[in-house]
């Protein structure tokens, strides 16, 4: 491992065949070091005016020495960006069948409301009279999240999904405090082995241990296996529906009621909201509270790995101890409740984050309502259901899905197909690579072996899903007829091909350094 | 539909293929209760410009900080955001692309947070620093559950020199996992004194600086009181814009940073999407929690990037994981990556002292004000004043006289408290002589 200037290393031309290889680029495909690395002291990228007189109040505690950062001009820095932007996968390029994660179209007019200078230059802490218009965009978020999924209430704070989670969790650890005037003795929270990790992280960060469910022969919840755990210890329950295998919990009453009779409260994990949205509302099946993911269902982008949002809705029963702050509307407009003792009749648990939320994944998240309205919506969970189910019926024959009958928004395969060609999943994944494709998810959820998880999502045409299909197929032809070192060599043709995670983590270099750089130069 | 590309006729070769008659059959396993077939009180779909025309009747009911003088800070800050960094994050290889597990196809992602890593650990003075949490305040709560671990302590003083958002958020994600947590009171005049609070039963102390009400202070004696107890010092800078002027919080001794990186690329947007800086000192790494990206090679001996450590994270070790956190704040830190890349050394630096610059000026000109008494005698670019009258009113009123007179007190501790007539102020490179000249005339009048 090294910090070394020469990016061709590597790309030996002799080795190639090829021309053109003296700093590392390939046609399109250019190298670019760190910006560290083009630092070229005096170069700004910003110019200021001059500050003028003024007397310096810092008490003698400014800034000595070098803070280290790069000088870099504009025109290198639109260029170096640009260029690290080319060296990644995107749903703007093509279909990102990334199970679970939802990966849909960005609609460009939601990136065009969020820049309204009225929304854009909102300070959160203006006077509530300037800012009516903010309050009325969160407030008609809330408004249709609670219609949609049939719940009379909703935190609207939450920065993402296992933040609502949190969220959720917390209300139900306040609902159960207050019911018996004290810390609860209630410390057992069930969770599905299909869950995602978020679920059994955000049960202990609130306190409670995780007792895990298994799933049953059908991918579902054991119900038997759930109903012989209630005790007078459990909290309550966290069910992702529809669930990680991509397939509804058809028990979703039952499990209600069981859960509420032993005293507890129902999450439902609405990470695959997609599927439903429209057709059900999680009210109906007796939840207690639900996160949702705008930035899955409600097409705000995933951004390279966030920001998202995660408001929260609640049952009548965990209403009360929803976190601050909340939107109110009287006789003079829209307020905001901020201070748990202006909370009235509310207990809220208190306030999981700063301000009030992440409005700008709200003011996306609307323009895409608005867009589709409630017939779109609904449009969109059966083009989505139609999508998955029109995947696994052209590659069952081929690869092995892991249930049987129809699924929701999302289908699920395991590596019985590959058994004997000396491919994995993960080899198959990485050949998806050369053929232009992000993967599937892989290797969960955790209770199938090898699991391969598609989500085309409702914005594939079917044109693109036969040209996916038919790289599916002819991969695993590939495989079955003995080709297994072109998958353990795959991908050949990315920016990088595989990548040493294990030296990664043993030795860990987290951050340029110039000693480090120095050390290396001096080699 | 213009986001759905299925036809009619596409729908119906596809169910045919699937083999049954409708879409409504692959819903058979949704029980009959939950089938919906009632109206939704909701409009149907709109044409783009009618969502336009609709949602910019909205923005446009808010009067904001770009339209008139605004001088609010408190954790939310004006600042120029160059036009190159905005048109670079919508880029959509960045914008709508995921969590870069794919590492052969995410290496642009990956580069870049391995720049914004870099970055937050030389501003902050740290030895590494993550791929970003949600916002400052929620980066704190976790610095704090880090230092239960690292020390197997559970006690957390929190400074009243800390934003009440971020002592809040840290007491709510305390207190079901049995922290005790000392929350002081409000440090008005910044010359609290925490030793006597440190013991070797303290996991850590929690201190802002610059603090909520403005002051700048000295942290290196409380950083060796922490030291010797064996207790962590936890320093949160809301204005990160101030790490250009002064001294880094490592360099005072701190143990962990955490920060609101907002002001740096992301504008307020009324209070999010932000992005939560946090740094540490290297021996803390394995119990950092949230994504990290280190430098690696392919199998061809190229350099790359990859996330590392994941086995502090959820997904890999569910309910022992370091926390929760899945989704971070990407793109919000990106855009931080890009604006500070174009500021560089000398232009962060310069963008601080500016900012120094101006809040200085304006502190001149305030305390000329009957009826203003400017608090702190050490600042940034924002400082308390004490006004002759409550300042909710008083911000109220100058609202209405188009001035954004700053953030009174009262919105973040309540009404009714000993601050109800504190006001903060903060300034920034964009505000102007006028700007400052409306404020003083704005408020000599409604003092006098
Ligand atoms: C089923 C499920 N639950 C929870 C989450 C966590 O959501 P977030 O990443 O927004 O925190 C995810 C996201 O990947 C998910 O797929």
């Amino acid at each position: 491992m090294s910090h070394s200037r020469d990016l061709s290393r590597g790309i030996s031309p002799a080795s190639t065949g090829m021309l053109g290889t003296v700093h590392g680029h390939q046609g399109l495909q250019l190298e670019e070091p760190l910006l560290f690395e083009i630092d070229n002291p005096g170069a700004i990228g910003v110019d200021l005016p001059e500050p003028g007189d003024f007397i310096l109040r810092l008490g003698g505690l400014e800034r000595n020495g070098e803070i280290g950062l790069p000088c870099v001009s504009e025109p290198e820095v639109v260029r170096h960006y640009t260029r690290l932007s080319q060296k990644n996968y995107a749903i703007d390029m093509g279909t990102y069948p990334l199970g679970s994660c939802t990966m849909k179209h960005n609609p460009r007019l939601n990136e065009k409301m969020v820049r309204l200078p009225g929304f854009a230059n909102a300070h959160p802490l203006q006077p509530e009279a300037t800012v009516q218009g903010a309050f009325e965009l969160i407030d008609g978020v809330a408004y249709w999240l609670k219609q949609l999924t049939g719940m009379p209430a909703i935190a609207m704070s939450p920065g993402a999904g296992a933040h609502g989670e949190l969220c959720g969790v917390m209300a139900i650890r306040a609902a159960l405090d207050d019911r018996e005037g004290g810390p609860t003795k209630r410390r057992r929270i069930l969770v599905p082995d299909s869950a995602h990790g978020t679920n059994p992280a955000t049960a202990a960060v609130c306190g409670f241990s995780v007792d895990t469910i298994p799933s049953d022969a059908r991918g579902r919840v054991d119900v038997k296996a759930f109903a012989e755990k209630l005790d007078d210890d459990v909290a309550g329950i966290m069910i992702t529906n529809p669930n990680t295998c991509g397939l509804f919990e058809p028990d979703m009453i039952e499990i209600a009621e069981l859960i509420h009779n032993a005293g507890g409260y129902f999450y439902c994990d609405g990470a695959n909201f997609n599927a439903i949205v429209g057709r059900v509302r999680p009210g109906d099946l007796g939840i207690d509270c639900m996160h949702i993911n705008l930035h899955k269902t409600f097409s705000t982008p995933h951004g390279g790995g966030g920001p998202g949002a995660g408001p929260v809705v609640l049952s009548d029963a965990l209403a009360p101890f929803a976190p601050v702050p909340w939107v109110v509307h009287g006789e003079k407009g829209f307020s905001l409740v901020e201070h748990p003792d202006a909370a009235g009749e509310a207990k809220p648990f208190g306030r999981l984050k700063g301000f009030h939320g992440q409005m700008g994944m709200f003011v996306r998240a609307y323009a895409y309502m608005l867009s589709h309205g409630r017939d779109g919506l609904r449009q969109v969970a059966n083009d989505a259901v139609l999508n998955a189910n029109y995947v696994m019926s052209c590659l069952s024959n081929v690869m092995t899905p892991s249930f049987e009958g129809p699924c929701m928004h999302e289908c699920l395969f395991d590596d019985r197909f590959l058994k004997d060609t000396g491919v994995s999943t993960l080899d198959f994944a990485k050949a998806m690579l050369d053929e232009g494709y992000h993967p599937m998810t892989m290797y969960f959820p955790l209770v199938v072996h090898g699991a391969m998880l598609i989500e085309p999502t409702e914005t594939e045409s079917k044109r693109g899903l036969d040209e996916f299909v038919a790289v599916m197929r002819a991969l695993v032809d590939r495989a079955k007829a003995g080709d297994s070192s072109a998958f353990a060599a795959a991908p050949t043709m990315t920016p990088r091909r595989r990548l040493d995670e294990t030296t990664a983590a043993r030795e860990p270099i987290l951050r340029w350094s110039p000693e480090v750089l120095a050390a290396e130069t001096a080699k | 539909m213009r986001y759905l590309p299925l036809t009619d006729a596409d729908r119906s070769s596809m169910l045919d293929r699937i083999g049954v008659s409708s879409v409504d059959d692959l819903f058979v396993d949704v029980p009959a209760v939950g089938q919906f077939d009632g109206a939704f009180d909701l409009p149907d779909h709109m044409a783009e410009f009618d969502v336009e025309r609709l949602m910019s009747a909205m923005a446009n009911r808010n009067i904001t900080t770009a339209d008139v003088p605004s001088f609010l800070g408190a954790g939310a800050y004006r600042h120029h955001v160059p036009a190159s960094v905005d048109y670079l994050i919508q880029r959509g290889e960045f914008l709508t692309s995921y969590t870069p597990y794919q590492p052969e196809i995410s290496q642009g992602t990956l580069q870049a947070l391995f720049e914004f890593q870099s970055m937050v650990a030389l501003i902050t003075g740290m030895d590494v620093a993550n791929a970003s949490m949600y916002d400052g305040a929620t980066s704190c709560a976790e610095a704090v559950l880090m230092a239960r671990r690292v020390t197997r302590r559970n006690r957390a003083v929190v400074s009243g020199s800390v934003h009440p958002h971020y002592s809040a958020v840290t007491e709510t994600q305390a207190k079901y996992v049995d922290i005790d947590i000392d929350i002081r009171e409000p440090d008005l005049d910044g010359t609290e004194d925490l030793t006597d609070l440190i013991d070797d039963q303290t996991a850590c102390v929690v201190v802002q600086n610059p603090g909520i009400f403005g002051h700048v202070r000295d942290l290196s004696s409380l950083a060796s009181h922490c030291q010797e107890n064996g207790a962590l010092l936890i320093v949160v800078v809301t204005e990160v814009v101030s790490l250009g002027a002064l001294q880094s919080p490592g360099a005072m001794g701190a143990d962990v940073v955490v920060a609101e990186g907002q002001s740096i690329g992301n504008p307020q947007g009324f209070g999010g999407p932000y992005v939560g800086l946090f740094a540490a000192r290297q021996k803390y790494v394995r119990q950092m929690p949230g994504r990290l990206c280190g430098e690696t090679t392919d199998v061809d001996g190229k350099r790359g990037w990859v996330l590392t450590l994941s086995t502090r994270e959820q997904h890999i070790r569910r309910e022992k994981a370091t926390s929760n956190i899945c989704t971070n704040a990407g793109l919000c830190a990106l855009a931080f990556t890009i604006h500070l890349a174009l500021l560089g050394e000398n232009g962060f630096r310069d963008m601080a002292m500016l900012n120094h610059a101006r809040a200085s000026k304006l502190a001149d000109l305030l305390e000329a004000v009957d009826g203003v008494e400017v608090l702190p005698q050490a600042f940034f670019n924002e400082f308390a004043v004490r006004l002759s009258k409550p300042a909710g009113d008083v911000v109220n009123a100058l609202a209405a006289k188009g001035v954004l007179a700053g953030v009174p007190a009262s919105r973040l501790y309540g009404v009714g408290t000993d601050l109800d007539n504190i006001l903060m102020i903060a300034a920034s490179e964009l505000t102007s002589a006028d700007d400052m000249d409306a404020l003083v005339d704005a408020l000599s009048e409604e003092l006098s």
